[in-house]
């Protein structure tokens, strides 16, 4: 595992809650007190945004927080940097606790350990992708030749290479967005948020951006916090998950815990329209092995997905394969009626 | 029913009394400061007095080139520039030459003058909703009061002259350049902003990179009409001492000369269309990056 990367700043987000209105202060020990969201807004005239939010995203990981719109997921990434203050609660990042920042420790903070990237893209439209991207380094007071030259090396990687003097209408969504993510990387920063970042893309220019995503983590092993609506790119990009519903947390786990084990019905109605073969790994469904057997057949590492499984089979002669631990251990054997089972949702077969 | 039919007033003889000590305080306080505050003007007056002998002095071709130059770096459109220069040279063969380099220079001037306060104003205005509620109603009894009211205290304090010219053209001319500078930093979409938050800007610099780039457009237009309310006080402020081509259409009232109120008065509409295309153009040069569209 990765697990000795540089990346120290993983995030800690304790017992946090939101509340929008006037007295908030004044409201939090009735939200402790379990006081609905609906009855807030009525009796009191607050509004719930977060109630008592606990994650742990570990450092140069993939955090992604999923709910529908409403659920409080873009306000809760937009206290990791604060723009938004929190009612109460602690948000530590590397350690230090962001809630207690004075204005230019914040101000700090913000340029130094965190970048963002917008739905709405939230490019300045008089500056060219150049200088948009630099934005952040120029903020920061960096030599423009630095400068410059950060923001060529990621103009290059997101793949806008000789659109660096383009205004950002002169582009599509998908392109604007990668001047986004450019501006956003150019920073270097250890945290990265990303406010559904894709969500205003078309599906198929979405898939591309998460593929580049996917692919610069594996060099830069940024914790990355993404906000998203659509659990399918949840399931694709998340190391871990969580799943947000009227300011509180339904679940949270890896993308097998959600789709295996959903936790209430809420979860399972998301999960159902999933592609499992795509998510639920081959231990998940295979027969162990005593230690020791080793049949002869083809092999499979751990943590390959039923698909990629079914795939191989399918192609060769075999019956079944062998998954086999990443000391090349077999761990035990899947075939094809055990995959493809897996590939199916289990209530759904119940219920005709 | 006597009040029924007309309105209770006052008794006159308190409404004169009140009159006359609001009249004599001001005296006082003329006679105690109007040279103190004269002073204070000296360095407008050597700006106005330097602007006019810079225009007077100048041969007449190279302001025209001048002006050209001008017109065409801020419209890079050369029927503007063609425009320009016919109209110029037109206002000179009539033998208006000297009074509109007079009128150009001052308007000059008060462009200037209105720009370097109006501008900050506007951005106070945008950054405190308390300021824009003390400032808006003093803009609306700037552009409502009729001018004719506000010359006589700054004739009493400063005299005749250039500089309480100045003073009226600006005060009439800047509520456009504050209400714009104020409405352009408003308007500036929010998610920049956010965005120039998320990366630690400092409010300087967001007002800097962000807001006023922004901005711009709208403050252009505020200028465009700074300027244009500017060239229309010109007769008015004619009245206090101011020369140019204001003199002559005032002269042209007082005795009924009607050829020469519409020369002049042709005159400033000249280069009032001048001012207006070019600094129009320039307003839309700014928002180029915005006409390019994705297709």
């Amino acid at each position: 595992m990765a697990e000795e990367n540089a990346n120290q700043y993983g995030i800690e987000i304790r017992r946090l809650s939101k509340i929008f209105g006037a007295d908030a202060a004044a409201m939090v020990r009735l939200v402790e007190e379990g006081i609905t969201k609906a009855e807030l807004n009525e009796r009191h005239g607050h509004v719930l945004g977060l109630r008592d939010i606990d994650i742990s995203m570990p450092a140069g990981r993939i955090q992604v927080i999923m709910g529908l719109s409403g659920s409080g997921k873009s306000t809760l990434i937009r206290h990791i940097n604060r723009l938004i203050d929190p009612t109460a609660g602690e948000i530590l990042v590397g350690g230090e606790d962001v809630v207690k920042m004075s204005a230019k420790e914040l101000r700090e903070f913000r340029r130094h350990k965190t970048a963002m990237v917008f739905q709405k893209f939230a490019l300045l439209p008089h500056r060219n992708v150049l200088e948009n991207t630099v934005y952040g380094l120029e903020i920061q007071g960096v030599p423009r030749g630095a400068q410059v030259e950060a923001a060529m090396r990621w103009i290059e990687r997101v793949g806008l290479a000789g659109f660096e003097t383009h205004y950002p209408n002169q582009l599509s969504g998908g392109m604007q967005q990668r001047v986004g993510l450019a501006r956003a990387l150019t920073n270097d920063a250890p945290i990265l948020l990303m406010d559904e970042a894709f969500s205003a893309l078309d599906p198929l220019i979405r898939t591309d951006m998460q593929t580049v995503l996917l692919d610069i983590q594996k060099e830069i092993r940024k914790t990355i916090v993404f906000i998203t609506h659509d659990l399918d790119e949840a399931l694709r990009l998340g190391d871990r998950i969580a799943i947000l519903r009227d300011g509180e947390v339904v679940q949270q786990g890896t993308s097998q815990d959600i789709v295996l084990r959903p936790a209430d019905d809420y979860v399972e109605n998301f999960v159902r329209e999933v592609n499992r073969g795509r998510v639920v790994q081959v231990e998940a469904v295979m027969t162990p092995l005593a230690a020791g057997d080793a049949p002869a057949a083809p092999t499979v590492a751990a943590g390959t997905t039923v698909e990629d499984a079914m795939r191989l089979l399918v192609g060769g002669a075999q019956a079944e394969i062998v998954v086999v631990g990443p000391d090349g251990a077999a761990l035990g054997t899947v075939d094809l009626r055990q995959l493809a089972g897996a590939t199916v949702n289990p209530r759904k077969a119940s219920d005709t | 029913m006597d009040w029924f039919w007309s309105f209770p007033h006052m008794d006159d003889a308190t409404l004169r009394e009140l009159r006359r000590t609001i009249d004599d305080g001001f005296r006082t306080f003329t006679r105690a400061w109007g040279g103190t505050i004269e002073s204070f003007f000296e360095p407008l007056r050597q700006f106005l007095i330097h602007a006019e002998r810079l225009m007077l002095n100048t041969p007449w071709p190279i302001v025209i080139l001048a002006i050209a130059a001008i017109a065409w770096f801020a419209s890079r459109n050369w029927k503007i520039v063609l425009g320009s220069v016919l109209t110029l040279l037109l206002i000179g063969y009539f033998d208006m030459w000297e009074d509109t380099m007079r009128t150009v220079s001052m308007i000059f001037v008060c462009t200037v003058v209105a720009i370097a306060l109006g501008i900050p104003i506007g951005i106070l205005m945008s950054r405190s909703d308390r300021a824009q509620g003390f400032v808006n109603p003093v803009l609306d009894v700037m552009q409502t009061m009729p001018s004719f009211v506000y010359l006589i205290p700054v004739v009493m304090l400063l005299g005749i002259g250039r500089v309480p010219g100045v003073i009226a053209v600006v005060i009439y001319a800047i509520p456009p350049i504050i209400r714009l500078t104020n409405l352009g930093i408003r308007l500036v979409d929010k998610d920049v902003l956010e965005a120039a938050d998320a990366f630690g800007s400092s409010s300087w610099q967001k007002l800097k990179n962000v807001q006023m780039p922004l901005a711009l457009p709208t403050i252009m237009a505020g200028i465009n009409q700074t300027i244009m309310m500017a060239l229309a006080m010109v007769v008015i402020a004619s009245m206090i001492g101011v020369q140019g081509l204001g003199q002559p259409v005032l002269r042209a009232i007082n005795n009924q000369y009607f050829t020469m109120g519409v020369f002049n008065g042709l005159a400033i509409v000249g280069i009032a269309i001048i001012f207006d295309r070019v600094s129009q153009a320039y307003g839309r040069r700014l928002q180029k990056h915005l006409e390019i569209v994705h297709g």
